[in-house]
C-alpha cells in the first residue's frame, strides 16, 4: 500500500512541473513587450527600464520562470491589475461559490445518471434502453449555454417560479441560495450525468454478465438483489472513478454557466481577467484548477486502490 | 472424360470483395443512426459552402425598420437587435462552426498523431517524458486551457481554433500511443523488423494505416467536441468577433434579449445542437462499424 503511495504522488510532481511551464508559458504568447503595454502612452525610456527591472522583463527566460515558480510555491500567484488584490485572495473567495454549484451539479448527474445507467443496462435492448441513450447523446450534443438559456425562458420568463441569474450566499437565505442554484446544478449536471449514465450501463453489463451474478440468481435470490446488491455495488468503483476525471470538464462547464446565471464564481472570475487583460488571474485560475483536477484523481486512484481488494492483493 | 482446362481449374472462385474497410462500411450503412448523423452532417456542409445562395439577406445587413421582428414570412427565423436576418446569420454561421471543427481536429491530428506514434514506437525516456507533458495538459481542464490560449493569443477565429486544436492535442496523443505500442508487437511489424525495413517505413506503412480506425473515430467525436468549443469560445468573445457571423457569437447577443426576443436564442443554439448530435451520431456508428467488439 505504502510503495504504490509513494509512487503514485510520485508521478504527480513531474506533471505538476510541467503543468507549471505550460502555465508559464502562456505568458510568453503575449505579443509585443509588457513593459511598453504597461509604461502608458508617452513610454518614457526610464519608466520601461524600471518597469523591465521590476518584473523582471530583463532576467533570462529561466531565471523569470525560476522567480515565478519560487512565488507560486510561497504561495504569491501575484496580484490582480484590476481589482489590486492577490490572485490567491481572489482565488478562494470565488472558490465556494463554484464548490457549491459543482456538488450540486454532482448530485444532479448521480441522481439521473446512475439510476438510467442501472435502468438502461437491466432493460438491455429494449425501448427503455434505447430512449436512455437518446437521454445520453442528447446530454452530451447540448451546449450548455444553450439549456441554462431555454431554463431561463420557460423557468423564469414564462413560469416566473426561479430567479434567472444572480447568487445569495447560504449563510444569507438557504431557500434562496437553493433557488438561484437549481438551474445552474441542472445544466452542469447534464452534461455529466450523460457521461455517467453511459459509464454505469458499460459496467452494469459487464458486471451483470459475470459468474457470481449467475450464481446470485441460481441461489433464487431476488432480482431486485441481484442488481442493487451483487450488481450495482460492483460495478460503481470503476464509475465513481471514471466520474472523478470528470471535474475538468465540470470546471469547463462552469465558466459558461456561471456567465450565463451571473454567477460570482470562479468561471466568472476567468472570463473578467481576460476581458480586463488581468493575466495574472487567467495564470492562477489555469494552475489552481489544475492543481485540484490533479489532487483529485489521485485521491480517486488511492480510493480506487482501497475499495478494491484485487488491487491490493 | 472430359478434359478441364488448366485456367479453369486453377481459377480462384468469385468471391465478393471482403476487405476489412468494406466490411466496416457496410456495418456503418446498416447503422440508421449513423446515417443520419452523415446526412444531416452533409446537410450542413452544402448549407456552409453555398451560404451566398441560400442565406435570403446579407448577414450583416442591419435593418432599422425590422428591429427584434418575431419570426415571419419576410424573416422565417425572425431579426435581431439590429435588424439582421437570423435564418442569413444562422446558415453563415455554418461556415464558422464547422471549419472550427474541422481545422481544430486536424490542428490536433497534425500534432497529436506523430507525437503519439513516437512515443510509443521509441519508448523508453522520450516516451516517458512525452506523457509527462500529456498528463500536465490533461490536467488543464479542456475549455479553460482554450479560453486562456485564447485570451493570450488574441481574440479571433484562427486564434479560438488553433487554441481548440491545441488543447485537444493530448487526447490524440494518448490514443495514437496505446495503440502504436499494442501494434508494434504484432507479428507482421515484427516481421517488417525483420528483413530490414527503416523503422520510418515500419511507423508509417505498417503500424499507421492499422491504427487510423480509432483514431477516425476519435476525430469524428473531437469534430462535435471542437464545434461546442467553438461556440463557446465565441459566446464568450473570444471566438468569431462581430459583425462576422457565427453560432456562438449569436447567442452572446441573444442573452441580453431574452425576454424581448427569445428566438435569437433558440435558433443558433438549435443549430449547434443538432450538428454536433449529427456528429455524435456519426461517431458512435464508426465507432460500432470499426470495432463490432465494442458495446
Amino acid at each position: 500500500m505504502l510503495t504504490y503511495l509513494i509512487r503514485r504522488i510520485a508521478i504527480i510532481i513531474p506533471t505538476l512541473f510541467f503543468v507549471s511551464i505550460i502555465i508559464f508559458g502562456l505568458q510568453q504568447l503575449l505579443p509585443g513587450d509588457p513593459a511598453l503595454a504597461l509604461a502608458g502612452e508617452e513610454r518614457d525610456p526610464q519608466v520601461i527600464a524600471f518597469l523591465r527591472h521590476k518584473y523582471h522583463l530583463d532576467e533570462p527566460l529561466p531565471v523569470r520562470y525560476e522567480l515565478w515558480l519560487g512565488g507560486v510555491l510561497r504561495g504569491d500567484l501575484g496580484e490582480s491589475i484590476r481589482i489590486n488584490k492577490p490572485v490567491l485572495d481572489l482565488v478562494l473567495e470565488k472558490l465556494p461559490v463554484t464548490a457549491e454549484l459543482a456538488g450540486m451539479a454532482i448530485l444532479v448527474a448521480l441522481f439521473i445518471g446512475i439510476p438510467a445507467g442501472v435502468i438502461s443496462a437491466v432493460k438491455n435492448g429494449t425501448f427503455i434502453d434505447y430512449g436512455a441513450n437518446v437521454f445520453a447523446l442528447w446530454g452530451l450534443s447540448t451546449p450548455n449555454f444553450w439549456l441554462g438559456f431555454l431554463l431561463i425562458l420557460l423557468f423564469s420568463v414564462d413560469l416566473g417560479v426561479l430567479p434567472a441569474s444572480g447568487f445569495v450566499p447560504p449563510g444569507e437565505d438557504l431557500g434562496k441560495n437553493l433557488a438561484t442554484l437549481v438551474m445552474p446544478a441542472f445544466v452542469l449536471g447534464n452534461a455529466i450525468a450523460a457521461v455517467m449514465m453511459r459509464h454505469t450501463r458499460s459496467a452494469m453489463l459487464q458486471v451483470l454478465s459475470a459468474d457470481y451474478v449467475r450464481t446470485a440468481r441460481a441461489k433464487g435470490l431476488e432480482e431486485r438483489t441481484v442488481v442493487l446488491k451483487h450488481g450495482l455495488r460492483n460495478a460503481l468503483i470503476p464509475v465513481v472513478t471514471l466520474g472523478a476525471l470528470e471535474f475538468g470538464q465540470l470546471l469547463s462547464g462552469a465558466v459558461l454557466t456561471e456567465q450565463v446565471f451571473t454567477i460570482p464564481g470562479f468561471g466568472k472570475l476567468i472570463v473578467d481577467a481576460v476581458f480586463n487583460r488581468d493575466y495574472a488571474v487567467v495564470q492562477g485560475v489555469v494552475l489552481c484548477t489544475a492543481t485540484a483536477y490533479i489532487v483529485l484523481n489521485l485521491c480517486a486512484d488511492i480510493a480506487y486502490f482501497l475499495v478494491n481488494p484485487r488491487l491490493r492483493a | 472424360m472430359t478434359a478441364i482446362p488448366v485456367e479453369a481449374a486453377t481459377a480462384a472462385p468469385e468471391l465478393p470483395d471482403d476487405r476489412p474497410w468494406r466490411r466496416a462500411l457496410r456495418r456503418l450503412v446498416r447503422r440508421r443512426g449513423a446515417m443520419v448523423g452523415l446526412s444531416i452532417v452533409l446537410f450542413f456542409v452544402l448549407i456552409a459552402i453555398f451560404a451566398p445562395y441560400v442565406a435570403p439577406y446579407s448577414p450583416i445587413a442591419t435593418d432599422w425598420g425590422a428591429v427584434r421582428k418575431a419570426p415571419s414570412l419576410a424573416h422565417w427565423l425572425g431579426t435581431d437587435e439590429i435588424g439582421r436576418d437570423v435564418l442569413s446569420r444562422v446558415v453563415f454561421g455554418a461556415r464558422a462552426s464547422l471549419m472550427a471543427g474541422v481545422v481544430s481536429v486536424l490542428i490536433s491530428l497534425s500534432l497529436g498523431v506523430p507525437l503519439g506514434l513516437l512515443s510509443g514506437y521509441v519508448g523508453g525516456f522520450l516516451d516517458g517524458l512525452l506523457m509527462r507533458i500529456v498528463d500536465a495538459m490533461l490536467a488543464c481542464p479542456f475549455l479553460i486551457l482554450a479560453i486562456a490560449l485564447a485570451a493570450f493569443l488574441g481574440p479571433n477565429l484562427t486564434n479560438a481554433m488553433i487554441a481548440i486544436g491545441i488543447s485537444a492535442m493530448p487526447a490524440f496523443v494518448r490514443l495514437t500511443r496505446a495503440q502504436t505500442l499494442a501494434t508494434k508487437v504484432e507479428d507482421y511489424v515484427e516481421a517488417a523488423k525483420a528483413v530490414g525495413n527503416p523503422h520510418r517505413r515500419i511507423v508509417l506503412r505498417h503500424i499507421l494505416p492499422n491504427i487510423l480506425a480509432p483514431i477516425m473515430v476519435q476525430a469524428t467525436l473531437a469534430i462535435a467536441a471542437a464545434i461546442i468549443a467553438e461556440a463557446s469560445l465565441s459566446f464568450l468573445g473570444l471566438g468569431q468577433q462581430p459583425p462576422a457571423p457565427s453560432w456562438g457569437s449569436m447567442l452572446n447577443t441573444a442573452k441580453n434579449f431574452l425576454s424581448q426576443a427569445p428566438w435569437m436564442a433558440w435558433w443558433p443554439g438549435a443549430a449547434i445542437f443538432v450538428v454536433v448530435l449529427s456528429f455524435n451520431l456519426l461517431g458512435d456508428g464508426l465507432r460500432d462499424a470499426l470495432d463490432p467488439k465494442h458495446k
